[in-house]
């Protein structure tokens, strides 16, 4: 008997393990550290997109009182370069210090650090920093940057170009030639602020001879690396630990310069460090999203069925590249294109452009809620085009269900998937047939009602290392767990992974407790600290925490499943294949009356002097798991709208999604990763938007400037699910942590055009605040003032 | 040095006299001066309401009043809202709809709805959702903070009376 063939927990709404201490105010988050004689940084940042940096004059500042160190970028070279984590063909990197030395490359690229005793004093002392500019030409659209004789972000370089990253299957110029429907569009992912709750933070304090530094990270395990490597310390004299971390999103997928900085300044000064991100200064400072031009043109037939899709794109960078950022609008876009259908032919060309901006790296969904967006727009504009229904034109393309595993003309393998059934319940859930009377009824009151789906497959479970290796990925995609069964049976799990939110501590004890037979109250799960981690961890991010490093959990719970079947068959005079581990006892099959109890196994294993002979002392099993291939969930979903005819203001009226991860652990956890996601694409659709001017300087500065929703911009959510199990892992299980943030934001956008089309407008561009819509009725010529 | 002040205040029912500056926010008080860290700051703009805490039975934001003038003033923050090891009833409710994840928002959002309930105990979805538009999350979607809101005013109606109110010393 296996721990799936007769789960208990998986697959149950437990009650969350984490929520006891944060309900109650005793989680410790990053800035919550408070440490005896702590010293304060705060970072000097260019207001100049693009400038010379002539000259630093740092003598008023050294004077203000509480004043501890003010330090130029040539005072901390020692903290090497940020690191990048991808390297794709042709990639033209940046170099990129965390203090710059020669110039300024955005509004808010850190050009001094100073350190006092007060963070007041840091900032009197910070406000006393001359620099002497030399403010240079400024470019902020990436097409442009891309044009000759636009200002060049990095000379040594000579281009803005990042890459061109060509993506072919099939023969494309047929699929045109044989077209008898061909549409376009042209489709901007608008630039997005990641917004996570708690700002960032790094606290660090280095006692003999070791650094223990606290960030606000999803990934612990890679700065640790990085610190150790550059700081010159030794990596087992590198503890970082990632407490409670308010939200990451990709946007603490990072290794940072405050952490590099903050790491170092305690090393030399002497004394703990802290610098705490202020929100105004997070926008300028953590990275964005998206951001994303690109040109899409669809061959169709009159029946709708597709014949070959093109995509031209420009992907903007920013001023640097971060972590993750080569992969994230090549690797986890262009091969995801495609989506649910059958696609004969396919011809995509990304280039990423350097531009003076806050560099661009993962936000939720990363490259994925791009490509769902540029399909599902223009296979609603291929519905349009030939007049046919949009949920028909999507199921006639859909890749049928006995075609998996299936090879895409991406060239991916898709798991596995049954596509129909979720559309169906989608719009069984949306009343779709019952639409266009609410349309009329919306007429009536002289506002436009739409509905718009989107169906989207996505691509979880990073990475099998393999996979990463042949793409570019400098490092591999498994994830580790241990688990360890202490003499008096109480079980400590120990992941890899680096939850903020997502609840891993409660579903890894379920997937645990499933496996050995005891409630998941009696499991302990500890993450984010790389010293009593099993090693290295990859992290959380890419909705790979459950595929990767749940299963991870699971094998390691089965290794010590075994060795508590041996001991236990051994106590019994059994053989292991009769022994039953259940409810927290272990005997054997038919005689429960004389169990042992789980801590009599695990006593009689530390004990050791009666145990079958071979075999080691203890109770416990470090696992890495290396995934054999990623996992593909999908799903529709379906926004209905409102639009004021008076004002252009567009409320959600209804929203109803199916989606598939696969098997759930826990369904109220999937419902919140949905819930949370959902409002985040439909930010995207409706609400939020990163704006520059021409000279560079971020108009949306503020949370004044930029909307995040409320609870008054979204409405509550209908879910519905369907199960369709992946072989790839022995769970089953896929992943949902994005998947409706790259569902939502089309089905959105889908809903506001279908409103306005009987205006005639065929697309506005995100996102679809009141006043551009209420320009475009205008334009249209239909608006009633 | 602006030159000190001296205030007391009371928290969570204990009194407290400082020395502080008169620059210094509640917020910061609470989490530095207190060591109560359970009130957050999530903006500089008393946008996202991560930092409300109940001044005199009122929720406000505590990155937008200076601790002097919370002189005299009696404050609840998230780790006075249980009594005697006992959970209050949106604590229960938080957890039990699953209306947190990252759980940064939460204690704020929690204060501003006890200060909602407590004049409005009957709401509808609607009302709800317009109270908390000054708290944002970025995890829940909110769907579930209002299923949580919606649950504790059931419960705090079922033990109206027989339950203290959390800031039963003030008068509003």
């Amino acid at each position: 008997m296996t721990a799936t063939a007769n789960p208990t927990y998986i697959g149950s709404r437990v009650a969350r393990k984490e929520d006891p201490r944060l309900i109650t105010g005793e989680g410790t988050f990053t800035d919550d550290v408070m440490l005896q004689g702590m010293a304060y940084l705060t970072l000097v940042r260019s207001p100049h997109a693009h400038a010379r940096i002539r000259r630093i004059d740092t003598e008023a500042a050294k004077k203000e009182p509480g004043v501890v160190a003010v330090l130029t970028g040539k005072d901390l070279e020692a903290t090497g370069m940020l690191p990048v984590f991808i390297s794709v063909p042709s990639m033209n990197g940046s170099k990129h210090m965390p203090i710059a030395t020669d110039k300024a490359r955005y509004a808010g690229d850190a050009v001094a650090a100073v350190v006092a005793n007060s963070r007041d004093a840091a900032k009197r002392a910070a406000d006393l920093i001359a620099v002497d500019y030399e403010p240079l030409p400024v470019v902020v659209d990436a097409s442009k940057a891309l044009e000759p004789g636009a200002p060049i972000v990095h000379e040594e370089l000579g281009s803005n170009l990042v890459f061109t990253y060509p993506v072919k299957g099939g023969d494309i110029d047929k699929a045109f030639k044989d077209a008898e429907v061909r549409v376009s569009q042209r489709i901007v992912n608008q630039r997005l602020i990641p917004n996570a709750m708690e700002p960032r933070a790094v606290t660090a304090k280095f006692e003999a001879g070791e650094l223990t530094l606290w960030s606000t990270t999803q990934i612990p395990h890679f700065v640790q690396l990085i610190v150790a490597l550059n700081l010159g310390l030794g990596q087992n004299k590198v503890r970082v630990i990632a407490p409670e971390v308010g939200g990451g999103f990709g946007s603490k997928l990072q290794v940072y310069a405050e952490e590099l900085l903050v790491g170092h300044l305690a090393k030399t000064l002497g004394r703990p460090v802290k610098w705490t991100e202020e929100r105004r200064e997070g926008y300028l400072a953590t990275i964005h999203g998206r951001d994303h031009v690109s040109d899409v043109e669809l061959a169709a037939k009159k029946d709708g069925t597709i014949l070959g899709l093109r995509v031209r794109t420009v992907a903007n960078v920013g001023a640097y590249l971060q972590a993750f950022a080569p992969g994230i609008p090549t690797i986890l876009h262009v091969f995801i294109v495609p989506g649910p259908y059958r696609i004969p032919a396919f011809d995509y060309e990304m280039r990423g452009a350097y531009t003076n901006t806050t560099p661009v790296d993962a936000y939720r969904g990363a490259g994925r809620p791009e490509a769902a967006l540029l399909v599902e727009r223009i296979m609603d504009r291929l519905a349009d085009e030939i007049g046919m229904d949009p949920a028909e034109v999507r199921r006639k393309n859909f890749i049928p269900s006995d075609a998996f595993p299936f090879n895409t003309i991406s060239g991916i393998t898709y798991d596995s998937g049954d596509y129909a059934p979720a559309l169906d319940r989608a719009l069984a859930m949306a009343d779709y047939k019952g639409f266009e009377k609410r349309r009329a009824e919306a007429k009536a009151r002289g506002n436009y009602r739409g509905i718009g789906i989107s169906s989207y497959v996505e691509i979880c479970g990073l990475a099998p290392s393999k996979a990463n290796a042949a793409l570019g990925v400098g490092w591999g995609g498994y994830e580790s767990a241990r688990i360890r069964v202490h003499a008096t049976g109480a079980v400590q799990v120990f992941t890899g992974t680096s939850p903020h939110g997502q609840g891993h501590e409660t579903s890894w004890a379920q997937i645990a407790a499933d496996a050995l037979g005891v409630s998941p109250n009696d499991i302990e799960v500890r993450h984010g600290d790389t010293f009593e981690s099993p090693g290295m961890g990859v992290g959380t991010f890419g909705s790979r925490s459950l595929a990767v490093g749940g299963i991870a959990v699971h094998k390691a719970a089965e290794k010590v499943r075994e060795k508590v079947v041996q001991i236990g068959a051994h106590l019994l005079e059994a053989s292991p294949a009769d022994v039953v581990v259940e409810g927290g006892k272990v005997f054997v099959k038919g005689v429960p009356e004389k169990a042992k109890s789980f801590g009599d196994i695990s006593m009689a294993a530390y004990l050791a002097n009666n145990l079958p002979e071979g075999m080691e002392p203890g109770l416990e099993a470090t696992v890495y798991y290396d995934p054999p291939n990623f996992t593909f969930p999908f799903g529709t979903h379906i926004a209905e709208v409102e639009i004021d005819g008076e004002t252009g203001a567009v409320q959600i009226v209804k929203y109803s999604a199916c989606d598939d991860c696969g098997r759930q652990i826990n369904p109220m956890i999937v419902e919140g990763q949905l819930h949370g996601g959902i409002t985040q694409g439909i930010g995207q659709a409706l609400y939020e938007g990163a704006v520059y001017d021409n000279d560079g300087q971020l108009l949306s500065g503020s949370m004044m400037e930029y909307h995040v929703p409320s609870a008054e911009d979204v409405p509550a959510f209908d879910l519905d699910n369907t199960v369709t199990l992946t072989n790839t892992n022995p769970l089953g299980v896929k992943g949902i942590g994005e998947a409706g943030t790259i569902g939502s934001t089309p089905a959105a956008v889908n809903a506001v055009i279908d409103a306005l089309s009987p205006l005639g407008i065929k697309h506005i561009d995100m996102p679809l605040g009141s006043e551009k819509i209420w320009r475009a009725m205008r334009a249209a010529g239909e608006g009633r003032r | 040095m602006l030159g000190a002040h001296t205030v007391t205040l009371s928290v969570n029912g204990t009194s407290y006299t400082r020395e502080i500056e008169p620059t210094l926010l509640l917020v910061e008080f609470l989490r530095e001066t207190l060591n109560l860290t359970g009130t957050h700051v999530g903006c500089d703009t008393s946008q996202c309401g991560a930092c409300t805490v109940l001044v005199d039975g009122r929720a406000t934001k505590a990155c937008t009043i200076l601790a002097v003038q919370t002189d005299g003033a009696q404050v609840l923050t998230v780790e006075g809202l249980a009594k005697n090891g006992e959970l209050h009833p949106i604590q229960r409710a938080f957890a039990k709809e699953h209306g947190l994840q990252c759980g940064f928002c939460t204690p704020g959002l929690m204060i501003t709805a006890v200060d909602f309930l407590e004049r409005n105990a009957s709401p509808t979805d609607a009302e709800i959702r317009h109270a908390i538009e000054g708290n944002l999350c970025r995890c829940t979607g909110y769907h579930n903070i209002v299923n949580a809101i919606r649950s504790a005013s059931a419960e705090m109606r079922q033990t109206a009376g027989a339950r203290p109110k959390v800031a039963a010393e003030v008068t509003r």
